[in-house]
């Protein structure tokens, strides 16, 4: 049995060729096991070894490696040698650019130094800095504040640019608005000698504001990494026999009657039929049952179809663009419409907060012009109010909140993959469960009369095989000592053989073994058939629980038979069971849900869970799950432990508590100091007081999410 | 107040100088991969 990471117990002496090139990678794999600085090592040393490669650098935040090699070279080969080594390993879709995040980043540090520099010339004026030193303190702050401000608040402007040219207000108009008035005010004081120049304010609104957007892409970054890496999970290449030659091409370019030869284990690319021989495939990816599917020469192959038998050759029928797969993930999108329309709580926020302050400002100007009939004073006095009133903190209130959360759910093995997704989790009232693949599992059943010793040999082949139906065994039979085995080998597609004290045994599949059962064991020359049956997944019966004690309207969906359902139902204690469902019927149960008013948590694994996936309020899928499903899901939880679903709940719950504590924060800090504004008495040392605690405060209280 | 006119270029001098140095590390990708150095720290033969 391979370990999880194999470079942790051996560490492979890794040698760096130098860097040929500091040019972008020409390869990207995404390799989604790799933890430590051991894998980094090994990961690294297996590339340069390999020929025609120059470098190769591995990113550990991001799970990926980035080749130096000559164009156009074909990756399979390196991915091969990684994954003899224990290394997943997935040829990247498209290369995620660090440019615009490394241009954020930019904008934060010369925005912050600015602010830094100005603050210290602002602190002498705020000590009672007067006549020329003050003016000059003006004139330096004014040099370094100006340029600074047209280049770090650029991506303010540019979206409030394109938010009025569509005719309508967001977060961006009044920060950009702000920021533009206090610099054009503060150089009108310098100019004529007034005593109050907002430099410093706006300097530190950008700053704190690029913090806040610089924390947004951060964690938007994660969640399209994340998604990108499960999109790799796709085959993107596959083997075609052309003129009796293995050529590896993109999936995208398989024809229709190009032959593919597959491996056992193998996920079936495009539609097909079976060129000759006998094949068994796991259809529970499209169908949710984990019952083998046999098929004799001609059977039809479903794309999304794992074979459990192989190498086989599979003659396509259609291209992947009309693939049944790809029509599924079509259809999920229509289905995901809703979602996308949902309004975020930042949205909300800017959508009161924008015309709320422009009119207070514009009522301080009219007010104060008529009352004093001083234009020059009703001018400051608005323009301070707009100053004034905190968008900083509300710029930050959430994404410090959802940073802080995605992370934390992060390292509980939960990826969070939209940003609404947070705020959706939060709104669930009731949880609906697909059966197959998320509350139960697919195992194998040891016969009754299995003798000991035969019952040690089979823990022992099962320990040694990789596909997941062996596992089950290894657990089930965990109190029988393992016992020596002779020259175990593997058959791929069909089994293990072996030889225990110089009798040859096997495990594996029936056919293979001369057995009608699916699979079997052969000690000798005794054959014991193995029964699939179903087991409750761990965790699940206690999720199940948990979420009815927290008051949760708990639903199961199968596509399977109506006993099998109830059984399992009876011991999830789950009252609410719809069986013999097709794809159709789910979504039509989760939109009948959404329709009365219910919002819908989807948790499901297969292709068949899919429709119903986008269309609830918000989804989860485990991390064994197909493709398409984690791509429909908002949250996939990595090691496929349901209780993961509760502590999803719970934080998500806690952050959306906590954003609305921090617009409460920032709420009150403007009550304050809007009347304050108002009524004229508005200075840069009160702005600035106010921006940086209201910042550091809704920070801080985003820190609490646990 | 004349002890200003050497005081305020030499604040102005330090705050660039450590700007120059942010950009610095910006360019050479220090921070591409935080978890990945944290690692690479503990790695035997030093390397940057």
């Amino acid at each position: 049995m391979t370990a999880a990471c194999p470079a942790c117990i051996d560490t492979g002496d890794a040698v760096e060729k130098p860097d040929a090139t500091s040019s972008l990678p020409t390869h990207e794999l995404v390799l989604p096991t790799i933890h430590c600085m051991a894998c980094i090592k090994s990961v690294e040393g297996i590339l340069t070894d390999q020929p025609g490669i120059m470098s190769a650098r591995v990113n550990l935040s991001r799970k990926r490696v980035a080749i130096f090699a000559s164009q156009g070279e074909d990756p399979t080969a390196w991915i091969e040698a990684l994954t003899k080594s224990g290394f997943e390993a997935y040829e990247a879709r498209q290369s995620l650019d660090s440019a615009s995040d490394a241009k954020l980043l930019l904008r934060l540090g010369v925005a912050g130094f600015a602010m830094m520099n100005v603050m210290l010339l602002s602190v002498a004026v705020w000590s009672g800095a007067g006549g020329t030193t003050r003016e000059l303190f003006h004139w330096i702050a004014a040099a370094i504040a100006l340029p600074t401000a047209l280049f770090c608040a650029e991506p303010f402007f540019r979206h409030a640019a394109s938010a009025l040219r569509a005719g309508r207000l967001n977060m961006d108009v009044p920060i950009s608005l702000a920021i533009i008035l206090a610099s054009v005010m503060s150089l009108y004081e310098t100019f004529t000698g007034g005593e109050h120049a907002y430099f410093d304010a706006a300097l530190s609104l950008t700053f704190f504001l690029l913090a806040g957007r610089y924390l947004e892409t951060r964690m938007r970054q994660s969640a399209r990494s994340a998604a990108a890496d499960l999109a790799a999970l796709e085959p993107g290449r596959v083997t075609c026999l052309v003129d009796g030659e293995r050529v590896s091409r993109p999936v995208d370019e398989v024809k229709v009657n190009d032959v593919l030869a597959l491996a056992a284990g193998a996920r079936v690319p495009v539609d097909g039929y079976l060129k000759e021989g006998q094949a068994q495939v796991d259809r529970s990816a499209l169908t949710g049952e984990s019952e083998p599917v046999s098929l004799a020469a001609g059977g039809e192959l479903i794309s999304g179809d794992v074979l459990l038998t192989g190498p086989h050759e599979v003659i396509a029928t259609r291209a992947a663009q009309h693939s049944t797969l790809r029509k599924m993930i079509e259809l999920a999108e229509r289905a995901e419409g809703a979602r996308t329309r949902y309004t975020g709580l930042a949205d909300k926020a800017a959508k009161i907060y924008a015309p709320l302050v422009h009119g207070l400002a514009l009522a301080g100007f009219l007010g104060w012009y008529f009352w004093s009939g001083d234009l020059h004073h009703a001018a400051m006095v608005a323009i301070s109010t707009l100053i004034i009133t905190c968008p900083c903190a509300l710029g930050l209130a959430v994404p410090a909140v959802a940073t802080v959360a995605t992370g934390r759910m992060y390292r509980k093995a939960i990826l969070v993959k939209s940003e609404t997704a947070l705020e959706r989790l939060a709104e669930v009232d009731t949880v609906v469960f697909d059966k197959t693949g998320t509350l139960t599992r697919a195992s194998l059943s040891v016969p009754k009369d299995l003798p000991r010793a035969e019952k040690a040999v089979l823990k022992t082949l099962a320990a040694a095989s990789d596909h997941p139906l062996s596992a089950s065994l290894v657990h089930a039979l965990g109190n029988e000592p393992s016992v020596e085995l002779d020259q175990i080998k593997e058959q791929p597609g069909r089994g293990l053989e072996a030889s225990w004290q110089g009798m040859p045994v096997a495990f594996g599949s029936g056919r293979w073994l001369g057995s009608d059962a699916a699979t079997c064991l052969r000690v000798g020359s005794r054959i014991y058939a193995l029964a699939h049956k179903e087991d409750i997944a761990p965790g699940a019966i206690e999720t199940v629980a948990a979420l009815q004690k927290q008051g949760f309207e708990v639903h199961m969906l199968t596509g399977d038979k109506r006993a099998h359902a109830d059984h399992c139902a009876a011991q999830l204690h789950l009252g609410n069971v719809h069986s013999e469902l097709q794809p159709a019927d789910k979504l039509e149960i989760v939109q009948g849900l959404e329709a009365k008013g219910q919002r819908v948590l989807m948790v499901g694994d297969g292709l068949n869970d899919t429709l119903a996936l986008s269309a609830a309020h918000a989804s989860a899928a485990p991390g064994n799950a197909l493709e398409a499903s984690q791509n429909a899901a908002d949250v996939v939880f990595l090691n496929g432990d349901l209780t993961r679903l509760l502590d999803a709940l719970r934080i998500s719950k806690r952050s959306v508590r906590r954003i609305l504590e921090n617009f409460g924060l920032a709420g009150t800090y403007n009550a304050i100091s809007i009347p304050l504004a108002l009524a004229g008495f508005a200075t840069p040392l009160l702005a600035a007081l106010a921006m940086s605690t209201s910042s550091i405060l809704v920070t801080l209280n985003a820190l609490r999410v646990r | 107040m004349n002890v200003l006119v050497i005081l305020v270029p030499c604040s102005l001098l330090l705050g660039l100088g450590a700007l120059a140095a942010f950009v610095w590390t910006l360019r050479h990708g220090q921070y591409d991969d935080l978890a990945g150095d944290a690692e690479r720290a503990l790695a035997e033969d030093s390397e940057k």
